[in-house]
């Protein structure tokens, strides 16, 4: 890890995107997430790392609502982008989703072309007027997630098709595709090997200039590549949350010094 | 971590023998497994020899009755007696009855006498007649009907034999049995073999088995499936229409819109429980409901449908539920994930991928529907019905017949000819059910699609 380089990063400029108060999860009975609270920054990468089961994830899944989805799940407390609140009751989870794009563990492209993979959000969300538009809008989402030139000559063939790194980065692709603010990303290289990996942290780089990510992650080293801010979860608590370089460097608290070196995890 | 196991006794060092001698152990492990491969070979094999005989019993009794003897005599169709007034009026023609046409065959086969070679010494040619199908006179009225304008000249027909001799040559019915026959005697068996020689009797495939309706106890040679196969093909429309939209329906409700609560439990029990309720069950309830309290017309398609969805509905929405619950959740993610709603969710990308499990379920379900009998008992399927059903929808509250009822009533008649048709139906059932299945695969190859 170069320690030099991640102090030198600038991480200051920047106004709040997401904000979270007090928010409590419960699955059932267990209480998941601990009276977090968390200002996410815009155009920025926010990287959320922490021992598996400390609830990273579920609150990452919290900020585009996808745990609506889940029966027994309840969330408590207050998340606002751009100062609205997403939990109000006016708030429709389908637009808030088209706002807060997602990345998954998994690659999961739909078992359709690629170009109908990256072409199914801005379809729903009305969002070309044309067949023009909507290759326009396909083939820079594909340049973005830094696809394209692989793709480029077989947009109908299946997205399935594809290996692992590529079908991953055509799901980012098609996160982009609906011109989302903010992109979520759970753990988006888990299951990818390291040549792939390092393409997409590449991209989530270059991603940062249009988007605020959040990226959950179980590898410290690649928190620390990608990501400017980092909030580390212990058993559903916020431990510490600051830039990145702070975290790994010199972190204030015991529990994130245990969890960095090693010890804990 | 690493101290603790270090300082406990080390435990023995296990000693094993030689890789090249079997343990007792192994020996006894590898003699189970093949114990258990053989029973599993001897129950395929059961299966198979069982399907084997069936099959071949089935084929074996029920191929005969695809093939039929036919008799061809001239029949001079006479003006004196079909048309007396002589303007060859049709409505006047048609007042003559199937009664007044028989002379004219009997005097056809009184032609074919005069041919050296046939006769037989005690055969009249009002014998001879019997050697015909009771349904000639019939057939011979309905072509007058249809062409007046060849009443007076002589024109050759192809008649069915009657059914014993049809049967004496398929084996049936023997010089012995014809002996202590009433209805057939050695002689004009004799007389058959001699049209056989002359060419005038012929055995070849018989459409008629496929489209006429069912006909009376005393003429088997001329009974078909006609009617009972529309009304099946009616009644499996029926299910189709109003089954699939309704199972599937409910099923993606269940599964991925209802809230899961005690009522919601309660409604999957039950649904669990109607697959398991004997079929005859339902024909009583279609009997109470559909005929007695809707006022349906007994033995019409429209009832045994209605009465065949709900049997086929549990079936259906128990498919169509475990293939919507075998499409991954990461399709539901990543299409909610961009934004689309719970609907557009499962519309565009659930049931797309259920879509093959759905239609083997649903043609696992026609099958299933099409083969069934008991319910159809109950509410007059069982009819003797000649009349051919109107075309959809008007037809569906005709009265028809169904395939399994056809084979179930055929079995019951007392002339052996008919055991020899209820094999033949059998194959017709089990060839639109092989149809059926054959789809089933087809389409789940089509639909099918990695993820």
């Amino acid at each position: 890890m170069n320690d030099q380089r991640l102090i030198q990063r600038d991480a200051t400029m920047s106004e709040t995107k997401i904000s979270a108060r007090g928010v409590n999860v419960y699955y059932g009975d267990t209480h998941a997430i601990k009276d977090v609270d968390v200002d996410i920054r815009d155009r920025m990468v926010t990287a959320f790392i922490g021992p598996s089961g400390c609830g990273k994830s579920t609150f990452l899944r919290c900020i585009n609502r996808m745990n609506d989805t889940i029966e027994s799940c309840r969330v408590e407390g207050k998340i606002t982008i751009d100062d609205e609140d997403i939990y109000d009751r006016k708030v429709d989870p389908v637009q808030l989703r088209a706002k807060v794009g997602m990345v998954f563990q998994k690659p999961n492209p739909f078992p359709k072309s690629i170009y109908d993979n990256v072409a199914y959000g801005p379809r729903i969300h009305g969002l070309a007027r044309n067949k023009a538009e909507l290759d326009e809008i396909v083939e820079s989402a594909l340049k973005r997630a830094a696809i394209w030139k692989e793709v480029k000559d077989r947009l109908s063939a299946p997205g399935t098709g594809l290996s692992g790194g590529q079908q991953q980065r055509l799901c980012i692709a098609r996160a982009v595709a609906t011109a989302p603010e903010v992109l979520l990303m759970d753990e988006p290289c888990s299951a990818l090997d390291p040549i792939a990996t390092a393409q997409v942290e590449e991209l989530i780089d270059e991603l940062r200039q249009n988007f605020s990510v959040v990226i959950v992650t179980h590898s410290m080293q690649q928190a620390a590549r990608v990501s400017q801010r980092t909030a580390f979860f212990h058993l559903g608590h916020l431990v510490e949350f600051g830039e990145t370089g702070e975290i790994f460097t010199n972190p204030k608290d015991k529990r994130t010094e245990s969890y960095i070196t090693g010890r804990i995890g | 971590m690493t101290d603790a196991t270090a300082e406990g006794p080390r435990p023995a060092r296990a000693h094993h023998g030689s890789l090249l001698v079997k343990d007792a152990r192994t020996k006894a492990r590898n003699a189970a497994e093949t114990r258990f491969r053989l029973y599993g070979a001897i129950a395929v094999g059961i299966a198979v020899v069982a399907l084997v005989g069936l099959l071949s019993s089935i084929l074996y009794n029920g191929a005969s009755a695809f093939r039929q003897t036919f008799i061809t005599l001239n029949v001079y169709l006479d003006p004196d007696v079909l048309d007396k007034n002589g303007n060859r009026n049709v409505e006047e023609i048609s007042k003559v009855s199937t009664f007044g046409y028989a002379p004219l065959i009997e005097a056809a086969f009184e032609t074919a006498f005069e041919n050296p070679e046939i006769g037989i010494e005690g055969v009249t040619a009002s014998d001879a007649e019997d050697l015909i199908s009771k349904e000639a006179a019939a057939q011979l009225r309905r072509y007058v009907l249809a062409n007046p304008g060849e009443i007076g000249q002589t024109v050759e027909f192809e008649f069915l034999a009657n059914g014993r001799i049809d049967g004496y040559y398929k084996g049936r019915v023997t010089m012995q049995s014809a002996e202590r026959d009433s209805n057939v005697s050695p002689e004009q068996l004799q007389l058959a073999d001699q049209l056989k020689a002359a060419g005038l009797l012929s055995t070849h495939f018989n459409w008629d088995f496929l489209t006429l309706a069912d006909a009376s106890e005393n003429r088997p040679e001329a009974a078909g499936l006609g009617v009972a196969i529309i009304g099946s093909l009616y009644m499996m429309l029926v299910v189709l229409v109003l089954s699939l939209p309704i199972g599937v329906a409910t099923s993606i409700y269940l599964e991925e819109f209802a809230p899961k609560n005690w009522f919601t439990d309660i409604i999957e029990v039950n649904i669990a429980n109607l697959a398991a309720v004997p079929s005859i069950v339902f024909g009583i309830l279609g009997l109470a409901i559909f005929i007695n309290f809707a006022g349906l017309p007994q033995s019409a398609p429209i009832v045994g449908g209605l009465v065949l969805t709900l049997m086929t509905l549990p079936t259906i929405i128990i498919a169509t539920r475990a293939s919507l619950k075998a499409v991954p959740p990461s399709i539901r993610d990543a299409a909610l994930g961009v934004g689309a709603s719970k609907m557009q969710s499962v519309f565009h990308h659930v049931l797309p991928l259920a879509m093959p499990g759905i239609l083997t379920g649903t043609i696992i379900g026609l099958a299933q529907a099409l083969g069934e009998t008991a319910p159809l008992l109950l509410i007059g399927m069982v009819a003797f019905v000649r009349d051919f059903p109107a075309a959809p929808p008007e037809g569906l509250f005709d009265p028809a017949a169904a395939l399994p009822v056809q084979v179930y009533n055929w079995t019951q008649r007392a002339d052996p000819a008919f055991t020899e048709r209820a094999s033949g139906a059998i194959i017709v059932l089990l060839v639109f059910l092989l149809f059926m299945n054959a789809v089933a695969i087809l389409l789940r190859r089509r639909f099918e699609r990695r993820w």
